[in-house]
């Protein structure tokens, strides 16, 4: 889920008609100054980042002049808390609170509807009041088709125990909270506290909003970086594969990482599994035989080759791995075979050394473990394919055997390379790459295998050569389905006349950034 | 008997020009589903595998009669409106493929559903298969798959993650016990038909004697499962496995979720609130065809 920061939320909260207070977000402390200044009074300054408890590790402090507000900025920022630094802050006047209250709203799996809940008493500790005190909570499904009427909103209020104006203030935000969070697909927002101030005012002085994954394409505005839920900020080498996703709908690719260094010492494997259940599963397996995990990557949903390679290439990109580790549920419905052409690319293109041990249990799996064993030989590493009746737990135990043969290789991050192309090869885009054939080399060929090999058959042969079937534009919309089939037939079978292109933005830098760090190691 | 389709149900494929819309009609045609039309605004008067397109579902049904249900296989930007289409012509089921449907947009269909006596499955399904009669989205991937990995039986299996329903199925079929009807419920937050009425359909079908669920942390479905075991409205045995176990919890962020649902959601209430009305809870997905036969037997005494 894709979580904004409060000055965010407030941002929003304050566009839909809630009352927030005076301020604005400082980056240096010579900003907190003089947002300081604007504001003319004693003021709040609150570390940006996604956790709880920000009060209780110095994330929350009071000023009472613009020179001390600077002073606290200089602390908190660059402040190390849980997986974030410190980079930004809120600085915002310091209300004279007199009652703080809570707001919120989430999604009631049960009801299938979105849940208004509100609570007379707000603040830290929220949730054990809610245990303790359940007569303080009142809750209320929203139609999702109507919306939040407000006369709703008012019997919420006045359920909690509330009456005359202040019920109308507070069913006011109420209405407007649904209709901010509604508007920008918020999977959860609340506002804790909602306080009253000493001059009878309602004022939100705290918000977080949720936005869902899948509407995030709705808000371009939002400036929300990976849709995906994750609890510190992505690292460089996921924003990567995020961008890599996003230009290709088929199939899903999701790829976190499990720790923020991988030393050589700790047991770290690549990790590429295919559906959540079966991964996590697999995840078990490889956990219990006393594998650290890099990664967490989940190619599935019918992915095309091309994403399970850059996946790989993706995953391939860390250092010191001892293994790759691949496995899914084992009875997987989607053609296997793609994802095994998408590791055989990658897998080659790597020359990768350290062993690998790929489940690719299901439909068309005796293809997909042919494509394995025929096409992995060349590298030096140890590559083994298994079925839906070999278990996780026993592709565990051989990863864990095919490591002890070497115990001292780990994996090395490579320069990011392609073939040098004659620009004078035939050439043509598709949907996320392009696929380069150089007829000179086709001369030599015999089997003219790559247009039987290209099961879209986009291919077709014109003076013995292999050219386009159809036009250049039907095939970049996705006529060519980017199986990777041609190009692993003519590499194995015939002249490597043929080289598919499939970039991977961002992946060159950030591999020899990797390099240069281990280098200096 | 089973439950939700069988080898009568006349069945719609919405987007069924598509990539994964055409790979998976003939799947389900080959294995015996009953397809009557498809549907692909723009593309009318074409056909796929035999089965007439249409632009709009109003057309198909007007044309080829009433259609029972539909397999929706458009873009997930699109699935609101696909499903409203069907809801609004009369299809009483949708099966809902895609995954990254926006959650209000699920809210959406829902409501509609409701107000029309209608129901869905997902989205971000592999779609559901009774066994001998018919399949409904890509569960099995190919009819010859299907066929080898899922028999006719006894056994309901209801499930929240895809790979695991086939796997699942295939290891009970391996230990030579067949299956009623095999749903994969759909992987998100909200979903139309959840384990808790999916349960509730196996308790009322003749042929399934018993149940086999899969289980994840999040939401509140297996909870609400032993809700209704203990209202008395499911009572056939239960085996269940929970998947999630070593799911690191993410750094907390939001209260209003824990206001709602306290500890409902996580692994351990699921299995506790489980094992307290007496379903079968295993510690591996192994362990689930041993026991489904253990159940099986006892249930036949």
């Amino acid at each position: 889920m894709a979580r904004l920061y409060e000055y965010q939320s407030k941002k929003l909260l304050k566009e839909g008609g809630i009352r927030i207070p005076k301020g604005g977000v400082a980056s240096t402390p010579e900003e907190a100054l003089m947002i300081s200044q604007e504001i003319g009074q004693p003021v709040i300054l609150k570390i940006q980042v996604w956790i709880t408890g920000r009060a209780g590790v110095g994330g929350i402090q009071f000023a009472e002049t613009p020179q001390e507000a600077e002073k606290i900025a200089r602390q908190m920022l660059g402040m190390k808390v849980k997986n974030f630094t410190v980079e930004k802050i809120l600085v915002e006047e310091k209300l004279k609170i007199k009652t703080e209250y809570f707001a919120g709203l989430v999604i009631d799996d049960a009801k299938k509807s979105p849940l208004l809940i509100f609570s007379s008493v707000g603040g830290t500790g929220i949730e054990e009041i809610a245990k303790s005190h359940p007569e303080k909570i009142s809750q209320a499904s929203v139609d999702v088709l109507n919306g939040l009427k407000e006369y709703q909103a008012r019997n919420l209020i006045r359920k909690a125990g509330f009456s005359g104006r202040l019920l109308v203030q507070l069913a006011d935000v109420l209405t407007r909270l649904y209709r901010v969070a509604q508007s920008y697909d918020a999977r959860s927002a609340e506002i804790n506290p909602l306080v009253l101030t000493e001059d009878n005012l309602v004022y939100a002085a705290d918000c977080h909003l949720v936005i869902d994954d899948y509407a995030v394409f709705r808000h371009p505005a939002l400036g929300i970086e990976i849709a995906r839920e994750f609890d510190r900020p992505p690292t460089d080498l996921e924003k990567i594969a995020y961008r890599a996703e996003e230009g290709d709908y088929r199939g899903t690719f999701y790829f976190f990482q499990m720790t923020e260094q991988i030393t050589k010492q700790e047991n770290y494997i690549g990790f590429h599994g295919a559906g959540g259940g079966g991964s996590m599963m697999s995840m078990d397996a490889v956990l219990d035989k006393g594998f650290k995990l890099a990664n967490y990557c989940d190619t599935s949903g019918n992915p095309s080759a091309s994403k399970v390679y850059r996946a790989a290439k993706i995953i391939l990109s860390q250092p010191h791995l001892l293994g790759y580790f691949a496995s899914g549920s084992g009875v997987a419905s989607q053609e296997q075979f793609h994802s095994a052409r998408g590791m055989v690319k990658a897998f080659n293109e790597e020359k990768m050394e350290i062993p690998g041990v790929i489940r690719l249990g299901g439909n068309y799996e005796e293809k997909a473990i042919e494509i394995l064993q025929s096409y992995l030989k060349d590298i030096p590493a140890k590559v083994e394919g298994y079925g839906r009746d070999d278990s996780p737990e026993f592709c565990a135990q051989r990863l864990e055997e095919l490591i002890k043969e070497n115990k001292s290789l780990t994996h090395k991050v490579r320069p990011l390379a392609e073939p040098s192309l004659d620009p004078q090869s035939c050439s043509f885009e598709t949907i996320t790459g392009k696929i380069f054939i150089d007829h000179q080399k086709c001369l030599g060929c015999k089997s003219k295998g790559c247009v039987e090999a290209c099961s879209a058959q986009i291919l077709k042969l014109e003076e013995e050569k292999p050219v386009l079937a159809f036009s250049q534009e039907e095939t970049k919309k996705g006529k060519c389905t980017e199986c990777l089939a041609c190009e692993i037939f003519c590499t194995f079978h015939e002249q490597k006349a043929i080289f598919i292109q499939l970039p991977i933005p961002g992946l060159k830098e950030y591999r020899d950034r990797t390099i240069e760090n281990s280098e200096a190691e | 008997m089973a439950i939700l389709v069988n080898q009568e149900s006349r069945v719609l494929v919405q987007g069924i020009t598509g990539r994964e819309g055409m790979v998976r009609t003939r799947l389900m045609k080959d294995y015996g589903t009953r397809i009557i039309a498809g549907v692909t605004p723009g593309r009318g008067g074409q056909e796929v595998y035999g089965i007439p397109v249409f632009d709009s579902v109003e057309e198909a049904w007007e044309k080829t009669g009433p259609l029972d249900i539909s397999v929706i296989f458009v873009p997930a930007t699109l699935v609101k409106n696909a499903a409203l289409e069907a809801l609004e012509a009369g299809v009483k089921l949708l099966v809902v493929i895609p995954d990254r449907v926006p959650i209000y947009d699920v809210l959406e269909i829902n409501h509609f559903a409701r107000q029309r006596g209608a129901f869905f499955v997902g989205p971000n399904t592999l779609g559901l298969v009774s066994p001998g009669k018919a399949v409904l989205g890509m569960i099995g991937g190919r009819a010859e798959r299907a066929r080898e990995w899922f028999r006719p039986g006894e056994v309901g299996v209801s499930s929240r993650s895809g790979g695991m329903t086939s796997a699942i199925s295939y290891y009970l079929t391996e230990a030579g016990l067949g299956q009623s009807t095999i749903i994969h419920v759909g992987g998100d937050a909200v979903v139309g038909l959840s384990h808790p009425e999916i349960v509730e359909l196996f308790e009322k079908d003749e042929q399934t004697k018993i149940v086999v669920m899969f289980g994840e942390i999040g939401t509140t479905q297996e909870e609400r499962v032993a809700d209704l075991i203990e209202e008395s409205r499911f009572t056939k045995p239960l085996v269940a496995y929970i998947g999630g176990k070593a799911a690191k919890s993410g750094t907390r962020f939001s209260h209003a979720g824990a206001i709602v649902e306290g500890r409902r959601g996580s692994y351990e209430s699921k299995v506790e609130r489980l094992k307290e009305v007496g379903v079968h809870v295993v510690p591996a997905i192994s362990d689930i065809p041993k026991k489904a036969l253990e159940l099986m037997e006892k249930s036949k005494e």
